[in-house]
């Protein structure tokens, strides 16, 4: 046939074929993925959603390098069975300032994109530190090492810089404070030795939020004296899955439909 | 030529441009050990500085024992990176292996297996380790080894670039080391099959580049008219690797001086992203790279021409162009939006044709020659790896059904599903290649034992149905479990009660990991007495297996028809 002799001129320039085989191969990606950063309805309009607190975040930063995502998904689908076990289904708009998203593929664990709330601080404290001692068949690691280990937020603020840089809508207030929120957050008490510190931290974040009581203080741990890796940790678990209201989001409406 | 000059004083100019580069390398690693006050950046930087200067002195020494003058022989096949690349090869298939089985138990016997005190042993630090160790050291040093191999001979020419082949060869096994010491400190990106940071990705980009342009450059040289069928599929793997490694992986360092870094996309877009890239890795790396393989090795080893020339075309271009759809499926149900869902099961399903192209165009190549599926013990080993691939590429596109994943997505069927393809295919196809690499290249008549090919096919394959079948039934019964209501239309069972349920068929994939690796230590042995020349009692006349590969027969540097 003679379009397969034609081939013969890719077989003879290898040129010819590199750049044929780069266009074949974008194709795909360029028509599936670029119109999920223009089509306005690809995340849902929801109220209550806001940028992580520094303390949330250095938790979320501990959930990554642990790899918790390669058993743990956070994304609830919406079947039947997955929100009556697990709550409202997730929507896109939950993991619009998680980078790089945590979604998962496994669910060797229970899913978490709503586990906040569901447990108690110290339930949690005795699963991270021994998992099998609150639920004798799982088969999750053991995080003891976080109860003692203090949190290095030394790099919090760069983070937080780098995450406004990519669209993460962090105020100039909430940089600046990035320490003393992180540690005001886990300590009901916190008052700085040196230095200015307006203690707004539930003000700003309620105010990125635009609804009340998405920001908890307290000792995630029990203890308010010493920072662990503990507190962040918990700290981002209670949060996950609380921030959007789903009182007042329409998932009916023709902007909501997927 | 300036070129001849300088040989003769020792120098080329592939080996100064390669030192320069090394040299630049060196200043880096130092700065970030130097100044970086992120502890585990640092300890990286030291560590590259160790590898830099190990690389400086490896050059110098080699330099220095070149007697005659004669760097890179023109007239000559560079087959002693070829031996390196197998011995690589099979080093870390053994490590990746066991760390696999490793952490098979630790899901198994959790309270055997962690320990409080050594937190970064613990499964989500040691499963990135596993995939890859054994998707990019594995997988990866075999594509390089056999990549240089085919090029060389379909060619018919020495590899170009001089010294750079053997940077692209060890600036990958320092990307390994990078990685690997990373994931065990915790240093990751969070994102499934490319968890390295950003500065690895980095170097893996520069790595990437040189490796193509000495593909390419061979290619440009070549002695023979027509590219042949391997080189198309070795040219899109390793062009297309680098479009989704460079796109995925866009990110924002915190500081030039720490290594964290922040991704550029978020939420839905950045799990597309994500996908587009996981699941073309899988297209990409582990099916274009062997389908490469298996278009030299399977002809060569049979002594058969190619099946069909028009195929090879069809199936191609194909498969390249609607692999690249098909991420989408990783994400059925979520809050990707259902157009693009939809997209990716559609081409996921049109995937099934091209995929099966491949394996008929393999299989039938033994046309003729069927005999020596009983003869030849490393044959069988490439035939049934195509055997594999046909079946994972149909239950791939039956998995993306979005019906169909309702039920399996989250589970151990993908695990099962990924083992087929990785164990059956991947590892089959490479183990048949390495074969022939160990004989050839060390030019022996035959290898070591053909015996214990055949204990390693078997336990091997025995191995790989326990994993596979354990993990149908696990992933089946939880999906399952997960939907189950009782009769007052509440859920049955506990997440927990889930767990539990999968506890006898986590041993019997364990087991199956096991015969596995112990496979592949069988095989280890063979080549390394095949390397040293010995041939096993009382099998010196026992099977005809094809020899040297000197001089490659017209027959099969075109393809066939």
């Amino acid at each position: 046939m003679a379009l397969f002799d034609k081939h013969a001129l890719l077989e003879k320039h290898s040129m010819l074929l590199t750049v044929g085989i780069l266009v074949v191969v974008a194709i795909g990606g360029i028509i599936e993925i670029a119109p999920l950063f223009y089509l306005s309805n690809t995340i849902e309009r929801v109220n209550g959603m806001r940028p992580y607190t520094p303390l949330e975040l250095a938790g979320r930063e501990i959930y990554v390098r642990e790899g918790c995502y390669v058993c743990h998904s956070q994304m609830v689908r919406p079947l039947r069975d997955e929100v009556e076990r697990y709550g409202h289904y997730s929507l896109a708009a939950e993991s619009m300032y998680d980078h790089p998203f945590q979604w998962g593929s496994k669910r060797t664990g229970p899913d978490l994109a709503r586990v906040g709330g569901k447990y108690s601080d110290e339930w949690h404290m005795d699963h991270m530190r021994d998992p099998r001692s609150v639920v004798p068949e799982s088969i999750m690691p053991p995080y003891t090492f976080m109860v003692d280990r203090p949190l290095d937020f030394s790099q919090v603020q760069q983070t937080m810089q780098a995450m406004r840089l990519v669209g993460v809508p962090y105020t100039d207030a909430m940089i600046e404070n990035a320490e003393y929120d992180l540690l005001a957050q886990a300590n009901p008490d916190f008052y700085p030795n040196s230095g200015d510190y307006d203690g707004a931290l539930v003000d700003r974040y309620t105010e990125a939020s635009g609804r009340e009581g998405t920001v908890t203080v307290r000792a995630f741990d029990g203890d308010a004296e010493n920072i662990t890796e503990m507190d962040a940790m918990i700290a981002y678990l209670q949060m996950l899955g609380t921030l959007v209201d789903f009182e007042t989001y329409e998932a009916d409406s023709l902007q909501n439909r997927r | 030529m300036a070129t001849t000059t300088m040989q003769k004083n020792g120098i080329d100019f592939s080996v100064l441009t390669v030192g320069l580069f090394v040299g630049v390398f060196t200043l880096l690693a130092l700065m970030v050990a130097a100044w970086s006050p992120d502890p585990l950046f640092n300890i990286h930087g030291w560590l590259s500085l160790v590898m830099c200067i190990v690389a400086i002195l490896g050059i110098c020494f080699w330099a220095a024992n070149r007697k005659d003058g004669k760097l890179f022989d023109e007239t000559q096949y560079e087959d002693t990176l070829i031996k390196w690349g197998v011995g690589v090869s099979m080093f870390w298939g053994v490590v990746g292996i066991l760390v696999g089985f490793v952490i098979a138990m630790q899901l198994t016997f959790p309270s055997l297996l962690y320990f409080e005190e050594f937190g970064f042993l613990n499964f989500g630090r040691l499963r990135p380790l596993h995939t890859s160790a054994v998707i990019f050291a594995f997988g990866g040093n075999v594509l390089l080894a056999t990549s240089f191999h085919v090029v060389q001979r379909t060619c018919r020419t020495r590899i170009a670039g001089g010294m750079w082949p053997w940077f692209v060869f060890w600036g990958y096994q320092a990307f390994i080391v990078l990685a690997a010491t990373g994931y065990v400190m915790g240093v990751t990106a969070g994102r499934e099959y490319a968890e390295p940071e950003w500065y690895v990705d980095l170097w893996l980009t520069v790595v990437w580049v040189a490796y193509l342009l000495v593909f390419l450059g061979t290619i440009w040289k070549r002695k023979e008219p027509h590219i042949y069928v391997a080189n198309w599929f070795y040219l899109a793997f390793i062009v297309t690797i680098a479009m989704l490694h460079i796109v995925n992986n866009l990110a924002v360092p915190i500081s030039p001086l720490s290594s964290q870094s922040v991704s550029l996309m978020a939420g839905v877009q950045d799990a597309l992203t994500q996908w587009w890239y996981g699941h073309n890795a899988v297209g990409f790396f582990l099916t274009a790279g062997f389908l490469a393989i298996m278009y030299y090795y399977i002809p060569k080893r049979a002594e058969r021409p190619v099946f069909s020339y028009r195929l090879s075309i069809v199936h191609f271009w194909a498969l390249i162009f609607i692999y690249i759809w098909a991420g989408p499926h990783h994400l059925h149900y979520t809050a990707l939006p259902q157009w693009a869902q939809t997209l990716g099961m559609t081409f996921s399903i049109m995937l099934w044709m091209p995929s099966w192209g491949g394996m008929i165009n393999g299989l039938m190549t033994l046309s003729g020659a069927w005999d020596k599926l009983r003869t030849d013990p490393v044959i069988r080993m490439m035939v049934v790896s195509l055997a594999f691939y046909g079946m994972s590429t149909f239950e791939g596109p039956l998995m993306s059904v979005r019906a169909v994943n309702s039920l399996s997505h989250y589970t151990d069927w993908t695990i099962g599903h990924v083992h087929s393809g990785a164990l059956g295919w991947v590892g089959f196809i490479s183990f048949g290649a390495l074969y022939c690499l160990a004989q050839w290249m060390w030019k022996r008549d035959r290898l070591y034992s053909a015996n214990m090919v055949e204990w390693h096919f078997w336990t091997a394959t025995i191995g790989i149905v326990l994993y596979i079948c354990s993990m149908w039934v696990s992933g089946i019964m939880e999906g399952l479990m997960w939907r189950a209501y009782n009769e007052f239309g509440f859920l049955e069972y506990t997440f927990v009660e889930t767990v539990e349920a999968k506890h006898i068929s986590y041993i019997i994939r364990s087991l199956g990991g096991l015969l596995y690796l112990v496979g592949a230590l069988i095989m280890s042995f063979n080549i390394y007495m095949t390397a040293k020349g010995k041939t096993r009692k009382g099998e010196e006349d026992h099977v005809h297996a094809p020899t040297n590969d000197g001089i490659p027969a017209r027959a099969e540097a075109v393809p066939a028809e």
